[in-house]
């Protein structure tokens, strides 16, 4: 008997004594949102307050984090070239690679790759792989920017999963790398980025 | 004889004591504080969540073949074993195949539960950890003594030491500095590395989809470098749909780490597509038995729906003492002292007494993300052991024999009463003969006997009526 039916024998064998097994509950999809912040309030302000909480930068527009970039004396790094394409009046002076080079890691200061939603309840983006250039781009720079049009921002954490469909890979990322291995003193900056902005654009 | 738990907390260093109690209490603290400004009943979240792991357990053979059929159609090879070295096996043949050489691992219980880095290294294979913590507890070839955060037992000077002994720096002990120097050498390892291997949080049934949550990134990058992916996964960890996630992740990060959501929650469905560059080409998942479905058949299976926040070790006053290593197992604390012993199978006895460690004061059940009855599991597996007649299942325990020889035979009983006074006159010292008395009363005041009161009570009021 192959490994896969003797444990599928065992588990029919072991439920078999069962008088009753357990429904599936009725629940709300509701149950699981927050419910400390006022309902009315407004997505893109939300999402922003709530990002800006979990030690996340949300900057509107590419101009805005050009002006942070050149503020921290950064200038190299990678960028989706399908987002570089028609905004490069407000990307002058970055040095700016269209492909990640994975035998120079290290030398990209920053990456800049497309988010495919936000969300507002708890500050998140969700970067599906397929809308993601490069995956090692967007997470090995000590910077990354993840560009997020306004309109993609859902309400809380169901809807956008929800509204998730195919991709072998979806990352929900909710701030920048972190640990508190040691001495549960909080360090940011990992594995992953040390810093991570949101770059809005409508 | 005294209880190996006992014996272990009077010996702990005092360092380690303090480290463990007082992030215990904090973790405690804020995951309560998150849970009340989040929600305005979050015990509803808890039963909801413990209901659908039961009702998915309690239908496991169904979702297990829906979830295979899913993730072959998402482009996956499924893979079963019935034991720890069945699944080692399995990992070792895969590499041997693709003629991978080095692994970079993740953070995985189930893994610590199959020795798969020490049989991976016998077989000339390389296998570094990349969470943090498991980095640490690998060099010092130690053991995690919590589910979350392993190191919670050593502080910032042993783990500077650690980095120095192992040539990755000069003395540093500020936990920045260590952090940056593990980011350097591990980032080296994951783009050496052949195959990332990952456990998985929840695997939904309906698509296949496999959940990881980590702060760090490092389940992230094992799936950005290397080629490979292999999955280890408990059956257990199914859920039956991609709706669930949002309800468990919500539980899960609030539980483990006081957040909203744990900062990189993954959704992986298969390899990576053909526009994307980086990531695996081929992804394995390994569904690992390892006597799951002797818990299963047995009066506990509710231990099974656990989803490994460590929220009941953090709260327990018995682990906040003992510190994770006491309970000489990979899965510590209460749900340790419940499933460690089950996952012993014959060898049950020789953890017995891990059921005694338990006030039973409820908390661990009250903290629970699915609401597992931990204290009455402790109670069946103590009557298991008593059953069995293992021996450590009575350490400290003294016996019952007389009790219940009196207890059964009326007439005995009412004479004893009528003698019971004698006991307030008797020096205590004189009790303490039999060791099992004399354990028992070390930590305890024996009561001032009161006698026939209630008996008395009884018949007056009978008569009054």
């Amino acid at each position: 008997m192959s490994d896969r039916d003797w444990i599928l024998n065992k588990v029919k064998t072991a439920l078999a004594p069962l008088p009753k097994r357990t429904d599936y509950p009725e629940w709300a999809d509701t149950l699981a949102v927050t419910t400390n912040e006022p309902p009315h309030a407004d997505r893109v302000e939300l999402f922003q307050k709530r990002m800006e909480m979990v030690h996340g930068k949300v900057f509107d527009g590419f101009a805005a984090v050009n002006a942070y970039l050149k503020a921290e004396g950064l200038s190299h790094g990678y960028m989706d070239p399908a987002i570089q394409a028609g905004n490069e009046q407000h990307l002058q002076g970055l040095e700016l690679e269209a492909t990640f080079d994975r035998s120079r890691i290290d030398e990209y200061q920053f990456g800049i790759t497309r988010a495919t939603a936000g969300i507002a309840e708890t500050g998140s983006m969700v970067l599906n792989d397929r809308d993601t250039s490069s995956r090692l781009g967007a997470l090995a720079p000590w910077v990354h920017i993840a560009v997020l049009s306004k309109k993609d921002i859902y309400a809380d954490v169901p809807t956008a999963i929800a509204a998730l469909d195919y991709d072998p890979s979806i990352i929900i990322v909710t701030g920048p790398s972190k640990t508190a291995d040691i001495e549960g003193i909080l360090i940011e900056g990992v594995h992953g980025p040390g810093v991570q902005i949101c770059c809005l654009v409508e | 004889m005294k209880q190996a738990i006992d014996n272990f907390a009077r010996d702990l260093d005092p360092d380690v004591l303090f480290s463990v109690h007082s992030s215990s209490k904090v973790k405690t603290e804020k995951r309560y504080g998150i849970l009340k400004s989040d929600y305005e009943d979050s015990d509803l979240l808890r039963r909801t969540a413990g209901q659908i792991k039961q009702h998915t357990l309690e239908h496991l053979d169904e979702y297990l073949v829906k979830a295979e059929q899913a993730l072959i159609r998402n482009g996956a090879k499924v893979h079963w074993a019935k034991d720890g070295d069945t699944a080692n096996q399995i990992i070792l043949d895969i590499m041997r195949a693709k003629g991978a050489k080095r692994m970079v691992k993740s953070k995985s219980m189930v893994s610590e539960e199959t020795e798969l880095v020490p049989f991976l290294e016998k077989h000339g294979m390389e296998a570094v950890e990349t969470d943090l913590g498991e980095f640490i507890v690998q060099i010092d070839n130690d053991h995690p003594s919590h589910i979350v955060t392993p190191i919670v037992h050593k502080n910032r000077q042993q783990v500077a030491r650690s980095f120095e002994r192992e040539g990755l720096g000069d003395y540093n002990d500020d936990p920045q500095v260590i952090t940056q120097r593990a980011r350097k050498f591990l980032r080296k390892k994951y783009l050496e590395g052949d195959v990332g291997l990952t456990g998985g949080n929840f695997v939904v049934a309906e698509s296949g989809k496999i959940a990881l949550v980590t702060n760090e990134g490092n389940a992230r990058f094992s799936m950005a470098a290397p080629k490979l992916h292999i999955a280890l996964v408990g059956i257990e960890k199914l859920i039956p749909n991609d709706r669930d996630l949002a309800l468990f992740l919500a539980l899960l990060g609030r539980s483990a780490t006081s957040q909203q959501l744990t900062i990189y929650t993954q959704f992986i469905s298969g390899p990576r597509g053909p526009e994307q560059p980086d990531g695996p080409e081929e992804m394995h998942v390994v569904f690992l038995d390892n006597r799951r479905t002797e818990v299963l058949a047995s009066d506990c299976r509710e231990i099974l729906r656990c989803i490994r926040c460590g929220a009941c070790l953090n709260v327990c006053p018995v682990y906040r003492q003992s510190s994770g290593h006491a309970y000489r197992s990979v899965y510590p604390g209460p749900v340790g002292a419940v499933l460690s012993p089950l996952l012993k199978g014959n060898a049950f006895p020789e953890l017995a007494d891990l059921p005694k460690a338990s006030s039973l004061c409820g908390a661990c059940n009250e903290v629970c993300p699915v609401d597992i009855p931990i204290p009455d599991l402790l109670l069946r597996l103590r009557n298991k052991g008593k059953k069995e007649g293992a021996k450590k299942a009575s350490a400290q325990t003294p016996g019952f024999t007389m009790w219940s020889i009196m207890a059964t035979q009326p007439a005995a009983w009412k004479a004893a009463l009528k003698m019971g006074h004698i006991m307030n006159l008797t020096p205590h010292a004189l009790l303490n003969v039999a060791p099992a008395a004399k354990a028992w009363q070390s930590a305890r005041t024996l009561p001032k006997f009161q006698g026939n009161s209630f008996r008395k009570w009884m018949k007056q009021r009978k008569k009054q009526s």
